[in-house]
C-alpha cells in the first residue's frame, strides 16, 4: 500500500462518519430537499470528468470525457437549481405574511 | 491566474494550493449538508454546497491546465450541460420534481461510470495499473451504470410513461441473482486477470440491466425511497472514481453523499413504517393489481354514497371543526390556491380549519408543505400527523382531497394489507368524511380503501380543482 492510498482510505472512512453524523436529525419535510441537495453534491464528478477529458488520448476517450462533462454538469446545475426551487417554498412566516 | 501568484507568494506549490481549495470545498459541502437538515438554514445550505462546488471546479481547472483546444471543447460541454440542467430544473412542474431528481441522479451515475472507463482506457494503454485502480474502476462502472438505469426506470414510473404497479414474474429474484453473479464474475476477471476494455463494457451493459431489473418490481409510491438509495449509490460510484483518479475531493464529496444518502433512505422508509428490505423486495402494491383501473365499485358489493356540491357545502358551512387531508390529487390538479380560498371562507364563518399533513402524502416527503406554502397557507394551520391524529374524533368533517393510502384504515386493521403497520391519519374517526377523488380507482400504491365504503363517508367525484371551486360557490351561497 502506498502512502497515497492510505491517505485516500483515511479520507473515505472519515467522510463516511461525517456524512452520517451531519444529517442525523432532519425533519420529514426536509427529506426531499436534502436528498436533492446531496444529489447535486455528487455532481462533483464534474472535476473528474474535466481531469479525464484534459488527459485523454484519442477521439474515443475525448468523446467519453466530453459526454461525462455534459452529464455531470446537468447533475450539478440541475441539482442545485431544483433544490433551490423546492426550498424557496419554505418561506419564513413573516415573509409570507408580508406578501399578502 | 492571480490565484497561482497568490499561492506562490504564500509559499505553496500549485498542487498543495489546490489540495487546500479541495479541502475548503469539502468543508463547504459538510456545512451545506448540515444547514440543509434544518428548516431555517436549508436554502442557505444549498448555496453553501454550490459555492463549494464552484471552488472545487475552478481549482481543478487551474491545476489540470488543459490545452486551449480542449478548454474550448470542455467549455462547450459545460455550457451545454448548464443550459440543459437549468432549463429542466426551472421548467419542471412542482408535481414532477421527484422524477426530475431521479433524472439528475441518473446522469451523475452515468458520468461516474464514463469517467472511470475513460481513466482506465488511458492508463491501460500505458499499461501501468494496479489492483486498486481496477477495483475502483469496476466498482464505479458497475454502481454508476446501475444507478443510471435504475433512475431511468424510476423516472419512467413517476412520469407515468410506464405503469407504477410493480412488475413481477415468476423466478424474478433468481434471474436478478444470476445477473448479479454475472457482474461479480466479470468483475473478478477484470480485477484479477485481464485488463480488457471490452469486458469492462460488458460489465457496464449487465449493470444497466441489473439497474432496470432492480427497480421494475418496486411500486411507484415507493420511488422516493428508491431514488434516495440510488442517490447514495451514485455517491459511492463517485467516491470510487475518486480512488481511480487519486482525487480527494471526489472521494470526500462522493462518500458524504453515499453515507448521508444511506441514512436518509433509512429515515424515509421509517417514515412510512416499513423496513428498507420491505420497500425494495416486497413488490408492495402488486396484490390488488386485478382491481387497479377497474370501474366504480368493481369487486365490491358495497355501495358508496356520493353527494352534490350543495349538500357538502352546507355540511362544511355549518361545521365547527374541519380537518383537510391533502394528497397527491391536490398537487396534480394544482388546487392549492382554491383550497386556501375554501378554508378562508370557512374560517370567516367561524369554522376552525386545519390541515393534516401525513409525512409521505404526495409523491415525496414534504410535498404537501411545499404545495400549501406556495398558496400562502398559514404555517400554524399545517399540523403534523402526531399532532392532529387525536383531533379527528372532535372534527365534524374530515375533507380528504386527493389523498388515499395515507387514510386507509387497512394499515391499522388488516394484517394482510401491504401497508399494514404504516402510520396513517385517523380520518375515519371524524363525524363525517368527505372523500374527494377523481374516480374509485385505488391510490398510487394500488390498494383498495375501505374508508370509501364507510357509512359516514360521502364521495365527491371529479378533478380536485373543479370540485373545490364548486364547493367554494356552494359555501358562499349557503
Amino acid at each position: 500500500m502506498t502512502p497515497e492510498l492510505i491517505g485516500y482510505i483515511t479520507t473515505f472512512v472519515l467522510a463516511a462518519f461525517v456524512g452520517i453524523e451531519v444529517i442525523s436529525k432532519v425533519p420529514t419535510i426536509l427529506h426531499t430537499p436534502l436528498m436533492s441537495g446531496s444529489n447535486a453534491i455528487h455532481g462533483i464528478i464534474l472535476v473528474g470528468a474535466i481531469s479525464v477529458t484534459s488527459a485523454s488520448n484519442g477521439t474515443l476517450q475525448l468523446v467519453l470525457g466530453l459526454l461525462a462533462i455534459v452529464l455531470a454538469t446537468i447533475n450539478v446545475v440541475g441539482g442545485f437549481v431544483v433544490t433551490d426551487r423546492m426550498l424557496e417554498m419554505f418561506k419564513p412566516r413573516q415573509q409570507a405574511e408580508a406578501k399578502r | 491566474m492571480s490565484q497561482i501568484n497568490l499561492l506562490a507568494a504564500a509559499g505553496f506549490t500549485l498542487d498543495e494550493g489546490v489540495s487546500l481549495f479541495y479541502l475548503l470545498a469539502a468543508a463547504l459541502f459538510i456545512l451545506g449538508l448540515k444547514q440543509l437538515s434544518s428548516p431555517k438554514g436549508a436554502r442557505q445550505g444549498n448555496f453553501t454546497a454550490a459555492l463549494g462546488m464552484l471552488i472545487a471546479i475552478v481549482a481543478s481547472i487551474t491545476v489540470i491546465r488543459p490545452s486551449s483546444g480542449r478548454i474550448v471543447l470542455m467549455a462547450v460541454a459545460v455550457i451545454g450541460g448548464t443550459l440543459i440542467g437549468a432549463v429542466l430544473a426551472r421548467r419542471v412542474k412542482m408535481t414532477a420534481i421527484p422524477q426530475m431528481v431521479a433524472a439528475f441522479n441518473g446522469v451523475g451515475g452515468g458520468a461516474a461510470a464514463l469517467v472511470s472507463i475513460g481513466e482506465y482506457m488511458r492508463l491501460v494503454s500505458g499499461s501501468s495499473h494496479g489492483v486498486v485502480l481496477a477495483i475502483s474502476v469496476v466498482f464505479s462502472v458497475v454502481v454508476g451504470s446501475l444507478s443510471f438505469a435504475g433512475s431511468a426506470i424510476a423516472f419512467a414510473k413517476l412520469q407515468e410513461m410506464m405503469t407504477g404497479v410493480p412488475i413481477t414474474y415468476a423466478g424474478q429474484q433468481i434471474v436478478n441473482g444470476i445477473v448479479l453473479l454475472g457482474i461479480i464474475g466479470f468483475a473478478v476477471v477484470v480485477i484479477g486477470f485481464s485488463s480488457s476494455i471490452p469486458i469492462l463494457v460488458i460489465l457496464l451493459v449487465i449493470s444497466l440491466i441489473l439497474g432496470v431489473a432492480f427497480v421494475l418490481p418496486i411500486g411507484g409510491a415507493d420511488m422516493p425511497v428508491v431514488i434516495s438509495l440510488l442517490n447514495a449509490f451514485t455517491g459511492l460510484a463517485v467516491a470510487a472514481s475518486g480512488f481511480a483518479l487519486g482525487n480527494t475531493v471526489l472521494i470526500v464529496g462522493g462518500t458524504l453523499v453515499g453515507a448521508s444518502g444511506t441514512l436518509l433512505t433509512k429515515m424515509m422508509s421509517d417514515a412510512m413504517g416499513r423496513s428498507l428490505s420491505n420497500v425494495l423486495f416486497a413488490a408492495v402494491g402488486k396484490v390488488n393489481e386485478t382491481t387497479t383501473g377497474a370501474g366504480v365499485g368493481a369487486g365490491h358489493d358495497q355501495a358508496v354514497r356520493s353527494g352534490t356540491a350543495d349538500d357538502i357545502g352546507v355540511l362544511l358551512a355549518y361545521s365547527q371543526k374541519v380537518i383537510i387531508v391533502p394528497g397527491y390529487g391536490l398537487a396534480v390538479a394544482q388546487a392549492q390556491h382554491v383550497i386556501r380560498e375554501l378554508a378562508d371562507l370557512l374560517e370567516k364563518r367561524g369554522v376552525e380549519v386545519s390541515y393534516a399533513i401525513h409525512p409521505v402524502a404526495g409523491r415525496m416527503p414534504g410535498h404537501m408543505n411545499v404545495l400549501l406554502a406556495e398558496a400562502d397557507v398559514k404555517y400554524d394551520q399545517l399540523k403534523e400527523m402526531d399532532e392532529i391524529n387525536d383531533e379527528f374524533k372532535l372534527a365534524n368533517v374530515a375533507l380528504i382531497v386527493g389523498a388515499n393510502d395515507v387514510v386507509n384504515p387497512a394499515a391499522k386493521t388488516d394484517p394482510g394489507s401491504p401497508i399494514y403497520g404504516m402510520p396513517i391519519l385517523n380520518a375515519e374517526e371524524a363525524k363525517n368524511i368527505i372523500f374527494m377523488k377523481r374516480s374509485m380507482r385505488p391510490g398510487f400504491a394500488g390498494i383498495d380503501n375501505q374508508l370509501m365504503f364507510d357509512p359516514k363517508t360521502i364521495m365527491f367525484f371529479g378533478d380536485a380543482k373543479e370540485s373545490l371551486t364548486k364547493l367554494v360557490a356552494a359555501v358562499k351561497s349557503s
